[in-house]
C-alpha cells in the first residue's frame, strides 16, 4: 500500500520509467510461463510476417520472435544486473578506502584507475574476450572490472565529501577504526547518489552486453539476447522486414526506463526543490 | 502630508513546508516614512527576512504572496509586472544581503559590478558611474577608494567587501534600502567599523532603511522605530529607545534580558591541574606560516577556560593540536600530569576518551542516518563496553540531563531543531565521561534564547559533574556569562590571559581594549559615543593595532 502511495507522488516521467523496468522484470522473472514457444524452438517459416500468426513474427531461421524476446529479457537483465552490482562491490570498496585512508593509498588507486580508464573501453573488452574466451564467468569478470573504474571515481567523489564531515572528525577522534568509519558513517550516506549511478551504469552495461553480443563476442547461440538478436535479424533489413527493430526498441525502451526512475532519484537526492 | 514611502498591510506570505503550504508572515503591517531607519528584529524562523524582501516585491522560491498590499510610493507591488518590478528593484529600493561574499560575482571587479545597476537602469553612463562609485567607496571609508574598485571580490577582507556592497546598494539613490543581517557574518571589531558607515551614510544621505538584525544591540545603535517578530507574528512595535527602556512583552523583555552579566562563580579552592599545554607552536602541513606561535594555557579541573578571538586568530587550531588533528612542531601537552603523544594515532582510547568535542555546527556534527539511540549509544558501547539494557538505561539517563524526552531516541537527526540538536552532541561528549569537553563555538550557529539555554545547562553540567571546557568563542557575551578564565588571541598568539576579572576590567590590553569596546550596548547612544572616543584617541582603533605583534 505505502509502495503504491509512494509511486502516486512521483512525477509521472518516473511512473513510466518504473512501469517499464516493472514490465521487463515481470517478462524476465517469468520467462517459461509467459513466452508462448521455446527459446530455440523452430517454430515456422523465416521471418513470418509481423501480426501474422506470430505476434511479432519469427526470425531468420523461424523462431517465434515474441518468445525470444521474453528469454532475451531474462538472459540479458539477469547477467547485467549481476555484472553491475559486482562493478559496483568492488568499485565502491575501493574509492571508500581511497577517501578514507587518502595518502599515497589513494594515490596508487586513483592513477591504477587512471589507466585502466584511459583504454577505450570497447577495445579493452575485445581484446581481453579474445584472450580468455566468451565463456559467461570471464564476461562477467572483464565487465565488472571495466565498470568497476568509474564507480571507484565516483564513490571516491562522494566519500571525499562526506569524510570532511565533523561526524566523521568525532569518529575519528573517538578512536573507530577504518572499517567503522567506512561502512557507518560514510556509506550510508554515500548511499543515494550511489544508488542513482547503479542506474546508469546498469544501463552501460547492458549496452555494451548487447553490443559484445552484436560482435558475436556476448552471450552464445542459441542463448537469446536482445543484441543478438538484432545482429541475427539484421540482414532481414536489407530485404525490407522490420523484425530487427523489435529487439533494438527493447534494448532502448529499457535503457529510457531506467534513465527515467534515475533522474527522478538524482532530482529527489539533489534537494532540488520544483519551482511553483 | 503624507510622507510615508512605503506601506505594506495585512500581508500575508505563505511558505511551501514539504508539500504543505504554511502561512510565515501572518499578516503584518509596516510604515516606512521618508529617512526613517525600521529595525526588524527576531529570531530565525520569524519572519523577518521574508518581510524584509516583501519590500522589493519579491519572495524566495517556494514561497507566495496571499494577500494584503504593498504599497511603494502609491503604487502596489504585488500586482505589478515582472518588467516593472525590475525597474524598482535596485532603483528606488535596493538590498544588501548578510553574505557579501556570496553576493558578489567573484569573475568580475567591484566596480563592474557597481556600474551594473545604474547604467543598466540608465540613470548615468559607465564613466558617471565608475566616479560615483568612487565617491561611495570614500564615504564609506575603504582605503583607497580610486583604486579599490579595480580588486576582485577576493582581493578584500569581509567587512570591506560589506561596504562595497552598502556602496552597490547606494548608487542608484534609491529611497528604501533593506539590510538584512549585513555584520551577523562578520568579527565583531568588523562589524562596529561597517555599523558606524552605515549609520552615518544612511543619516547622510536621508534614505529610509530596513534594518533586519537578530541582535537587538545592534539594531539599538540604528533604528528609529523596531518591530519585534516571532514566528511571523508582531510582538511588539515602537519607538526604539522606548521599546529598548520599558518593552511591554514578556518576549522582548527576555531577548534584552540575555545580556545581562550572570555573578561569579565562587572559587573552590580546586587547584588540580587537568590540561597544561606548554609552548605549542603549529602550522598546517604544506605551509610555512605558523598558525600558532608559542601558545601556553592551563586548565584546572571543573573549571571554564575561554578562548577568545576574532577569525584567523588561531582558536580552533589549538582544539585541533589539544585532540591531536594537528600535531605541533614544537611544544608539549600534559594531560592529568602525564605527556599526551602528538598524533591521533598514538593516543590510546583512554586518551581520547577523556578529551571530547563540541562543535558549531549540529547539523554536520551528527550523522543524519544515525538515531539519535546509536549516536549516543556508541561511545557508551566504544568506551565503557556497554551493551543491551544497561546502555539504553545510560542513554535515557543521558537524554534527561541534556533535557529531551526520552522518546527522542528513535528520531533521526534531521527530526530535531537546532538547539536539540546540539543537545545531543553535548550528551554524545558526556556519555564518554570526560574530563575536559572542548566547546568550538557552540552557541553561535542558534538563536540567542537557545543559546541561552545551552550554556545554562553547560553550566548545570558543570556543577554537577566536575567537568572542565575549554570554550572557543568570537562572542565576548558569552565568554562574560560562563568562563572562569579567559585567554584573548590575536593572529596565533595569546594577547595575554587570566581570571575573567582580571581580563574584563582595566587596564587592558590594547587588543582586548578594542575587543571589549567592541561589544554592541543596547544604548541607542553607544555607538555614536564610542567612534567619538575612537576618533579622539581615548581607545585603540583596529588601524592603531599592528599587523604582527
Amino acid at each position: 500500500m505505502s509502495w503504491f502511495k509512494l509511486f502516486l507522488t512521483i512525477p509521472w516521467s518516473a511512473r513510466i520509467g518504473v512501469l517499464l523496468i516493472l514490465f521487463f522484470s515481470f517478462c524476465a522473472v517469468f520467462a517459461p510461463w509467459l513466452a508462448p514457444y521455446g527459446e530455440s524452438e523452430v517454430v515456422g517459416d523465416v521471418w513470418e510476417p509481423i501480426g501474422g500468426n506470430y505476434v511479432f513474427g519469427t526470425d531468420q531461421i523461424g523462431r517465434d520472435l515474441l518468445s525470444r524476446l521474453i528469454f532475451g529479457a531474462r538472459n540479458t537483465i539477469s547477467l547485467a544486473l549481476f555484472t553491475t552490482a559486482c562493478a559496483f562491490l568492488f568499485g565502491s570498496i575501493l574509492g571508500l578506502i581511497a577517501a578514507t585512508m587518502r595518502g599515497i593509498v589513494d594515490q596508487v588507486l586513483s592513477r591504477i584507475v587512471d589507466i585502466i580508464i584511459s583504454i577505450p573501453t570497447l577495445i579493452f573488452a575485445l581484446i581481453m574476450l579474445s584472450a580468455v574466451g566468451t565463456a559467461i564467468p570471464s564476461l562477467i569478470t572483464i565487465i565488472s572490472i571495466i565498470y568497476a573504474m568509474p564507480v571507484y571515481r565516483i564513490a571516491r567523489a562522494v566519500a571525499m565529501d562526506i569524510e570532511v564531515m565533523e561526524y566523521v572528525e568525532v569518529a575519528r577522534l573517538r578512536g573507530e577504526g577504518l572499517w567503522w568509519i567506512m561502512r557507518r558513517e560514510i556509506l550510508p550516506n554515500a548511499l543515494t547518489p550511489l544508488a542513482a549511478e547503479f542506474g546508469i551504469r546498469f544501463c552501460f552495461v547492458f549496452l555494451l552486453i548487447s553490443g559484445l553480443s552484436f560482435l558475436g563476442l556476448g552471450l552464445q547461440p542459441p542463448l537469446a539476447d536482445w543484441g543478438a538478436m538484432v545482429q541475427e535479424n539484421g540482414a532481414g533489413i536489407a530485404w525490407g522486414f522490420y523484425h530487427p527493430l523489435i529487439p533494438a526498441s527493447c534494448i532502448a525502451l529499457l535503457t529510457i526506463g531506467i534513465n527515467l526512475m534515475v533522474d527522478h532519484i538524482v532530482h529527489k537526492a539533489s534537494g532540488l526543490r520544483d519551482e511553483h | 502630508m503624507n510622507d510615508e514611502i512605503l506601506k505594506i498591510s495585512d500581508l500575508v506570505i505563505e511558505a511551501d513546508i514539504e508539500g504543505v503550504w504554511k502561512p510565515i508572515v501572518k499578516s503584518l503591517s509596516l510604515t516606512l516614512k521618508k529617512g526613517e531607519v525600521v529595525g526588524l528584529i527576531g529570531e530565525s524562523g520569524a519572519g523577518k527576512s521574508t518581510l524584509g524582501l516583501a519590500a522589493l516585491g519579491y519572495t524566495k522560491p517556494g514561497c507566495r504572496i496571499v494577500s494584503g498590499s504593498i504599497l511603494l510610493s502609491g503604487r502596489e507591488l504585488i500586482t505589478s509586472s515582472e518588467s516593472r518590478l525590475r525597474e524598482i528593484r535596485g532603483n528606488s529600493v535596493s538590498y544588501v544581503a548578510q553574505s557579501a561574499a556570496a553576493a558578489f560575482n567573484p569573475a568580475h571587479r567591484l566596480i563592474e559590478q557597481f556600474t551594473e545597476s545604474p547604467v543598466q537602469h540608465g540613470k548615468m553612463n559607465r564613466d558617471d558611474a565608475v566616479i560615483r562609485g568612487r565617491e561611495l567607496y570614500r564615504q564609506l571609508e575603504l582605503p583607497d577608494p580610486g583604486l579599490i574598485g579595480d580588486r576582485y571580490p577576493h582581493q578584500v577582507s569581509g567587512g570591506q567587501l560589506q561596504r562595497a556592497m552598502t556602496a552597490m546598494a547606494m548608487g542608484c539613490d534609491p529611497e528604501i534600502i533593506v539590510f538584512d543581517e549585513p555584520t551577523t557574518a562578520l568579527d565583531v571589531t568588523t562589524q562596529i567599523e561597517v555599523l558606524s558607515v552605515i549609520k552615518e551614510s544612511v543619516r547622510a544621505k536621508g534614505v529610509a532603511a530596513i534594518y533586519i538584525t537578530h541582535d537587538l544591540a545592534v539594531v539599538a545603535q540604528l533604528a528609529d522605530r523596531i518591530l519585534v517578530l516571532r514566528y511571523g507574528d508582531l510582538i511588539e512595535e515602537g519607538n526604539a529607545r522606548e521599546l529598548l527602556a520599558n518593552p511591554k512583552e514578556d518576549y522582548t523583555r527576555r531577548l534584552l534580558s540575555v545580556r545581562s552579566l550572570r555573578g561569579e562563580k565562587e572559587d573552590d579552592g580546586n587547584e588540580e591541574k587537568l590540561l597544561d599545554v606548554q609552548g605549542v607552536t603549529a602550522r598546517y602541513p604544506g605551509t610555512g606560516l605558523d598558525v600558532l606561535v608559542n601558545v601556553s594555557i592551563k586548565i584546572k579541573k571543573g573549571k571554564t577556560v575561554a578562548v577568545v578571538g576574532e577569525s584567523g586568530s588561531g582558536k580552533s587550531t589549538l582544539a585541533r593540536v589539544i585532540t591531536g588533528l594537528l600535531p605541533p612542531v614544537s611544544g608539549s601537552i600534559q594531560f592529568k600530569g602525564s605527556k599526551l603523544p602528538d598524533k591521533l594515532n598514538d593516543r590510546e582510547k583512554e586518551h581520547l576518551r577523556t578529551v571530547q568535542m563540541i562543535y558549531q555546527m549540529p547539523d554536520v556534527a551528527l550523522n543524519p542516518r544515525q538515531k539519535i539511540t546509536d549516536i549516543i549509544g556508541r561511545p557508551l558501547e566504544f568506551y565503557l563496553g556497554l551493551q543491551g539494557e544497561e546502555k539504553v538505561k545510560r542513554i535515557q539517563e543521558l537524554l534527561e540531563q541534556i533535557e529531551l524526552p526520552i522518546s527522542f531516541m528513535e528520531r533521526f537527526p534531521a527530526q530535531l531543531s537546532g538547539g536539540e540538536k546540539q543537545r545531543i552532541c553535548i550528551a554524545r561528549a558526556l556519555a564518554a565521561e570526560p574530563d575536559l569537553i572542548i566547546c568550538d563555538e557552540v552557541t553561535s550557529a542558534l538563536d540567542q534564547l537557545v543559546a541561552e539555554g545551552i550554556l545554562e545547562l553547560l553550566q548545570n553540567l558543570q556543577n554537577t559533574l566536575h567537568v572542565s571546557y575549554l570554550f572557543i568563542t568570537h562572542d565576548l557575551a558569552t565568554v562574560k556569562a560562563i568562563s572562569d578564565n579567559i585567554v584573548v588571541m590575536y593572529q596565533g598568539r595569546i594577547i595575554e590571559q587570566g581570571t575573567k576579572s582580571e581580563i574584563l576590567a582595566p587596564p587592558h590590553a590594547p587588543y582586548t581594549e578594542l575587543l571589549l569596546s567592541s561589544i554592541p550596548e543596547m544604548d541607542p547612544d553607544w555607538l555614536d559615543g564610542l567612534m567619538v572616543r575612537r576618533r579622539s584617541g581615548e581607545i585603540p582603533t583596529s588601524n592603531s593595532i599592528p599587523e604582527n605583534l
